[in-house]
């Protein structure tokens, strides 16, 4: 039944071109718009770390000593509290972020002197994070211990300074310091890049060290994220009254999640007590309740999401609207068919079929035009342009929520078509 | 063309057409309602889609208070320099350069990046908030390059230059712009008047027409312009960025020249090849997501104003071909061209009529969400008007064709069975 349906869909089809291709045209520009949307949203709302995500916690407290009655603590901390709650060892595994703008050269390569970020880190860092080495691997909690003078590079600088050969062993001068390459990255691009407390897409820094010996080798030049009181000697923050450091921690099940949990509020009421905090509010949200509360997704991307489906709305009107007239025109036929015995829902199915074609007509219109939108936004100036294409995912969506939406409007005119009284058509014929 | 209202009211002949339009659209309540669904919900985002580009349009058209045709920036790292050192051979080495006005050291310019931002206080004690501003540190010279234009006091003197401390010079005078001094005493003259930044002190010397800070306010536009210029003599912690004023005609030469310069007058230090740029260039990659997104709504908006004119031009082809035999018998019993295409003229306006009532609100409820998510003022009025009549001349340009099929329909279809 359902090819006979379809071929009488297509004579359908066939028999009117203009109003035709005037509705495949409106459905391909509201998918084409609204996927093109969703498709930005989808990758830049997705989760950075599969798999990982949901063990992955960033504590937050507030040393703020101006804000004692903040609702939500700092975005980073400060190094005291850090180093304290580092330092108690109470989670599977944690690290601390901190960063910093340093001059690199390799003295072996003639690339001249690059201005980079440096992200000086803790051991864990490479494991929690499942970061993928292409030479070589992360340095050891000994090399934390003892300031070692280690550096880990992206896949990207390797590249460029090495020619993509192995440079472990190599050395690397940031700043005024040689430090001993002991690992290459491979292609490593989590978006957003969710340890930093800028909620944005930008890449990975190009340099990691340990933080020990980041805040040697780099001191001076260290940024606040906020202070609530001058430093008295900017760009070295150990005691300053600045927040700036962040703690990851990775908590391997739920226990473990509330015992620091209880942990991190006990620490922030006795620094209370001791009078070095005013507020003893904490926060450990998971990964995915981290980038929420950061609000990563640009604001843009969300109003072009919202316009996207408000359009989607009006195509999907005018669909209903031709749709109707086109099956009403075709009383007199219908009229014929129910009068040689075809049921109401009978004919309802082949309208539905009909509808279902137009959508799929329409979802091929639209899947090029979603290629030509994401083409769109690839061009655009943004910090996450190199990460949009449209995923398995997505592709299949589209013909989905094509054909979905065309079904959807054909099921008001279809219901009206199979009401069309017989009597009174075969009268008129 | 003749409006279909004035058709419709102004004629005596026009009155009796209402009726019987009504009562047809009553027989199609479906297809009626759905494209007067169409046109509110279009009418709707057409309001709202407008006036985004609208607020992007204003904050784009911004006045930076400087000479920006005619300045850019110099920007290098250098880290273990000797401040004073690179200072003097970037000055004398770049001011040598051909047609070259003026260099000047400068800690930040418009629409670069943030450099001195802080929070102040209107008394030394730090309990009365000020708000959070943006200081200008800049060296002598860089006033006059700026092309700063002073409303009240008079512009630097050379005494005003003070080293500084850390981040600012200890105890200065500085020069605030209208719209810091309006915030901060609002019916007062701001001369003379004192605020602090932690241990810092100012006195207010002199107001500025205008002058952006360098990126978006965080209280929104209206702190667009809370800058603070503060003379101060280059220095360890005055260094590094470097204002070039140039005759505009030559600015791009200038530049090019100026960041190949830089490579033997400070070769140890790096170029910051993002910043290093006119301040028009500079301008123009802040504002490129706002562009964009002017972009993206504008192509919405015509793809938008298209589907409700085609699904129009649809629905009304349908009921032209549907009514043939009734538009012959009303042409035999002798209704004019004129009439039958006035009929089909004035039922689209009634339909978009409804639609846009229904959109008028609509676009009411989009605003309210709209302003709850994103840094929106209410829709202004006016847009309402101007959303209908951009749906009322679409309606009447895209039921023309129709409308003309229609008037065509000789008379003789009525003596026809179909």
């Amino acid at each position: 039944m359902f090819g006979y349906y379809l071929d009488l869909a297509l004579r359908s089809l066939k028999r009117n071109k203009v109003l035709t291709v005037l509705m495949v045209l409106a459905i391909a520009v509201g998918i084409g718009a609204s996927m093109t949307t969703l498709t930005v949203m989808h990758i830049l709302s997705g989760d950075p770390l599969p798999g990982r995500s949901a063990h992955l916690f960033y504590a937050q407290l507030n040393p703020d000593i101006a804000r004692p009655h903040a609702k939500e603590p700092a975005y980073v901390m400060d190094y005291h509290s850090a180093m304290d709650l580092w330092g108690a060892h109470r989670a599977d595994r944690q690290a601390l972020i901190v960063n910093s703008a340093i001059k690199v050269v390799a003295p072996e390569s003639a690339v001249p002197p690059l201005q980079l970020d440096m992200l000086s880190t803790t051991t864990d860092f490479f494991p929690m994070f499942g970061v993928p080495f292409h030479y070589g691997s992360g340095w050891s909690a000994d090399d934390d211990a003892q300031h070692a003078r280690v550096v880990v590079i992206s896949d990207d600088l390797n590249n460029k300074l090495f020619g993509g050969a192995n440079s472990v062993g190599r050395t690397l001068r940031l700043g005024r310091s040689d430090l001993h390459i002991v690992g290459v990255l491979k292609p490593w691009r989590p978006a957003p890049l969710f340890y930093e407390a800028w909620g944005n897409y930008t890449r990975p820094q190009d340099v990691m060290t340990p933080l020990t010996s980041g805040l040697e080798i780099n001191d001076g030049h260290f940024m606040q994220f906020t202070c609530w009181d001058m430093p008295s000697t900017p760009g070295h923050l150990q005691n300053a009254p600045c927040e700036w450091v962040g703690l990851w921690v990775q908590l391997d099940d739920a226990a473990k999640v509330s015992a620091y949990k209880q942990f991190l509020g006990d620490y922030a009421a006795q620094q209370k007590s001791l009078g070095r905090f005013t507020s003893g509010v904490t926060r450990l949200r998971s990964l995915m309740q981290w980038l929420d509360y950061l609000g990563v997704v640009p604001d843009d991307v969300r109003l072009q999401n919202w316009l996207a489906f408000a359009f989607l709305a009006i195509c999907l009107f005018n669909t209903i609207g031709l749709l109707l007239a086109k099956f009403l025109r075709r009383s007199g036929e219908i009229g014929v068919r129910r009068a040689l015995g075809a049921s109401r829902a009978a004919i309802f199915a082949q309208c539905l079929v009909e509808a279902g074609l137009l959508g799929l007509l329409g979802g091929i219109g639209g899947w090029l035009l979603t290629m030509a939108g994401l083409w769109l936004v690839r061009r655009q100036p943004t910090d996450y342009a190199d990460l949009i294409r449209l995923d398995l995912p997505m592709f299949l969506a589209t013909f989905a929520v094509a054909i979905a939406t065309s079904v959807l409007a054909g099921v008001l005119p279809a219901w009206r078509a199979c009401r069309v009284a017989p009597a009174l058509q075969l009268k008129a014929l | 063309m003749r409006t279909p209202n004035q058709s419709a009211f102004h004629k005596g002949t026009a009155t009796m057409q209402i009726k019987p339009i009504l009562s047809a659209l009553r027989k199609h309540r479906l297809a009626t309602l759905l494209i007067a669904l169409e046109v509110a919900l279009a009418c709707a985002v057409l309001c709202n889609a407008c006036f985004l580009i609208a607020s992007r349009m204003e904050a784009m058209n911004i006045h930076s208070g400087v000479d920006e045709a005619a300045l850019a920036q110099i920007t290098l790292d250098c880290d273990d320099c000797n401040a004073n050192d690179v200072n003097a051979r970037v000055l004398s080495g770049l001011g040598k350069l051909p047609s070259v006005q003026s260099v000047s050291v400068i800690n930040a310019v418009p629409f670069g990046n943030h450099a001195g931002t802080a929070g102040i206080t209107l008394d030394a004690a730090g309990q009365h908030s000020g708000g959070v501003v943006d200081f200008y540190v800049a060296g002598p010279g860089s006033f006059e390059a700026l092309g700063l234009q002073v409303v009240a006091g008079s512009a630097p003197a050379q005494g005003d230059f003070q080293a500084v401390e850390n981040f600012l010079p200890a105890d200065a005078s500085v020069w605030v712009t209208r719209a810091l001094a309006g915030h901060l005493w609002p019916d007062e003259s701001p001369l003379g008047k004192e605020f602090w930044m932690g241990k810092y002190h100012f006195r207010v010397a002199g107001v500025l027409a205008h002058f952006a800070r360098p990126g978006g306010g965080e209280g929104g536009p209206s702190t667009r312009e809370w800058s603070v210029f503060v003379p101060a003599l280059p220095g360890k912690q005055l260094t590094n960025n470097y204002l070039l004023r140039a005759d505009p005609a030559h600015l791009q030469q200038v530049l090019r020249d100026a960041r190949a310069a830089i490579a033997s007058i400070v070769p140890e230090a790096v170029l910051d090849q993002q910043a290093s740029r006119t301040i028009g260039e500079l301008r123009d990659s802040y504002f490129q997501a706002d562009r964009a997104m002017a972009g993206i709504l504008v192509g919405v908006i015509v793809a938008l104003l298209l589907v409700t004119a085609l699904g129009i031009v649809g629905l009304a082809s349908f009921w032209v071909a549907q009514r043939r035999k009734q538009i012959g018998i009303r042409r035999a019993i002798g209704a004019t061209r004129g009439d039958i295409l006035r009929y089909f003229q004035t039922e689209n306006f009634l339909i978009v009529t409804f639609g846009i009532a229904l959109g008028m609100l609509l676009a009411y409820v989009i605003n309210a969400v709209l302003m709850k998510f994103y840094e929106l003022p209410h829709l202004p009025l006016y847009y309402l008007p101007m959303g209908a009549l951009a749906l009322w001349v679409l309606g009447q340009l895209a039921v023309l064709g129709p409308a003309l099929r229609a008037a065509a329909v000789p008379p003789v279809v009525a003596t026809r069975s179909v």
